[in-house]
């Protein structure tokens, strides 16, 4: 549905996204996943059509977007970053007037304001002005504005950002129902909230797109190691003895814990937990933790992109 | 193209909304009323004269400080993004703004006509002058608006806007003043560039094609440097 195509873009003497590719399917709802300022804006102003590219391109429903951009622009709803509305307008008009300008016909106008405000639930903020909402209800006219026509893709550029816990769940939920029917492509830089709503996950760093993936896959790309603790009641230095000689694990740490236990940890290519307890058995260890560490996507995070 | 007018229609709703187009119609009635009558009732001049004279000047301050918003402030709230990425061209957007810049002094100068309307009770009306006068003021403060607009697209700054789009017009506005500086040739070519050289033609109920095309292509060349400014989608 989305062919992004070696994109690249610098301001000035700045590269701010350095030949990008990625594709994204119908119905698919990915997050873009960065450090501030690592080019996640720049490709989705690039996206929308605002920001011409340097180099390379964006292909939508194998519509060229330097070629062609009204009808690749008619097929997209955006939020910019920071939820840019016309503070001065009232929230209906605000939402007739993009209607009217998105080419939405005068007859469906006032149904489709009806369709936005129950689910972006805007019943009574409708006849304030802009400028008094809060911060929640600001982004979700964002959201009503992007999705007013009714486009099978939207570009979300850190729709939660700025908001207080209660409201970033509900507009997540929001996202995730959206998400049911459309292509969405958001970006953010919390990592619980790619993990809460999206299918896939594009970490880029520095301009450059270092992972793509299901969050699943990249966790599991990452860890490759399966890390194990282990934690005993018996002596520190016997234990150690053993797990050194034995071979289907390393120990990569050990020592004592504030509880008097010895702590291990071991490092391995498989699962070997079930080894360990039959090992403990045999030794007449007394057991009192064993886990396995996955690595969640905090941990990917980190690794790409450097922090 | 309706899409043009919607945003034309909503520029201008944006300028009665608050008090802007109430200040400038009221302050641009106020300003021009007081010349007619005094011309009229003081030194016994019943002509309109005073009332295009003072005008051009009117717009001057006027015209920049309407259109000082109509891009940087745009650009400042970020809602330049959402605009030009809606399915409209961004010729269109510039034509909505100046639309409605054009709206707003036809208005101002509409409310006039009630100056021209009582000559033409008293009894003696210009009619070419008028006519001539009334045509030049619009257009000048088209001029005057493509010129402020393409200012507002150069900054996200109001007030830089407003004083680089009065700085370009005052030197239009002078540029037919200063020709007994230079040498003939160049003033020449000076008094034709300037803006008010042509109203004053218009205004002698003259209506010369090249009067009217002065001012078509210096809007069109604004409005084509303002197209320019937005390609480059400045940050």
């Amino acid at each position: 549905m989305i062919e992004v195509q070696n994109l690249s873009k610098s301001y000035g003497s700045v590269e701010a996204v350095k030949s990008i590719s990625f594709e994204v399917s119908q119905g698919e709802v990915v997050g873009f996943l960065g450090p501030n300022g690592a080019g996640k804006s720049t490709t989705m102003k690039i996206m929308t059509g605002y920001l011409p590219p340097k180099e390379g391109t964006v292909l939508v429903d194998g519509i060229d977007i330097r070629e062609d951009a009204l009808p690749v622009r008619e097929k997209i709803g955006y939020l910019p970053e920071s939820t840019p509305l016309y503070s001065d307008m009232v929230t209906y008009d605000y939402l007739e007037f993009v209607a009217a300008m998105r080419g939405v016909a005068s007859s469906d106008r006032a149904s489709r304001i009806r369709a936005m405000t129950n689910s972006c639930g805007l019943h009574e903020v409708l006849s304030k002005r802009i400028d008094a909402l809060s911060k929640g209800f600001k982004q979700r006219v964002g959201l009503a504005q992007a999705m007013i026509h009714n486009p099978p893709i939207l570009i979300l550029d850190e729709p939660t950002s700025g908001l207080d816990p209660n409201q970033i769940v509900e507009i997540r939920e929001l996202i995730r129902k959206i998400g049911e029917e459309r292509t969405v492509v958001l970006s953010t830089h919390i990592l619980s909230e790619v993990q809460a709503s999206c299918d896939r996950v594009i970490i880029i760093d520095n301009g450059v797109l270092v992972a793509d993936g299901t969050p699943e896959e990249l966790q599991a790309g990452l860890s490759g190691e399966e890390q194990i603790s282990m934690t005993v009641l018996d002596g520190e230095e016997d234990v150690a003895e053993v797990l050194g000689s034995w071979d289907l694990a390393e120990v990569t740490e050990h020592g004592v814990d504030e509880h008097g236990e010895s702590y291990f940890m071991l490092s391995s290519p498989q699962d070997i937990r079930s080894d360990l307890f039959r090992l403990a058995v045999d030794h007449n260890w007394t057991l009192t933790g064993l886990q396995r560490k996955t690595k969640n996507l905090e941990d990917v995070f980190r690794q790409l992109t450097g922090g | 193209m309706h899409q043009t007018w919607t945003l034309t229609k909503r520029e201008l709703r944006a300028y009665f909304d608050g008090p802007a187009a109430y200040v400038v119609l009221c302050v641009f009635l106020a300003i021009t009323g007081w010349f007619f009558s005094n011309a009229l009732f003081l030194q016994n001049v019943a002509s309109l004269r005073s009332v295009f004279s003072i005008a051009p000047f009117i717009f001057l301050f006027f015209v920049p400080a309407l259109t000082m918003s109509s891009f940087a402030e745009e650009r400042r709230a970020g809602t330049l993004e959402l605009l030009l990425t809606l399915p409209v061209r961004d010729w269109q957007v510039i034509l909505g703004k100046l639309l409605s810049v054009a709206l707003l002094l036809m208005m101002a100068i509409s409310l006039t006509f009630v100056y021209a309307i009582t000559l033409a009770i008293l009894g003696d009306l210009d009619l070419g002058g008028t006519v001539g006068g009334y045509l030049g003021l619009f257009l000048l403060g088209v001029t005057y608006g493509a010129i402020g607009i393409w200012a507002s697209s150069l900054t996200r700054n109001q007030i830089v806007a407003f004083i680089l789009g009065f700085a370009i017009i005052f030197l239009l506005f002078l540029l037919d003043k200063i020709t007994d500086f230079v040498p003939g040739q160049i003033g020449i070519i000076m008094q034709y560039l300037g803006a008010d050289y042509h109203f004053q033609n218009l205004m002698r109920g003259v209506i010369d094609t090249r009067d009217i095309l002065y001012y078509l292509s210096v809007t069109g060349f604004a409005f084509l440097l303002t197209t320019y400014t937005l390609a480059k989608r400045p940050e």
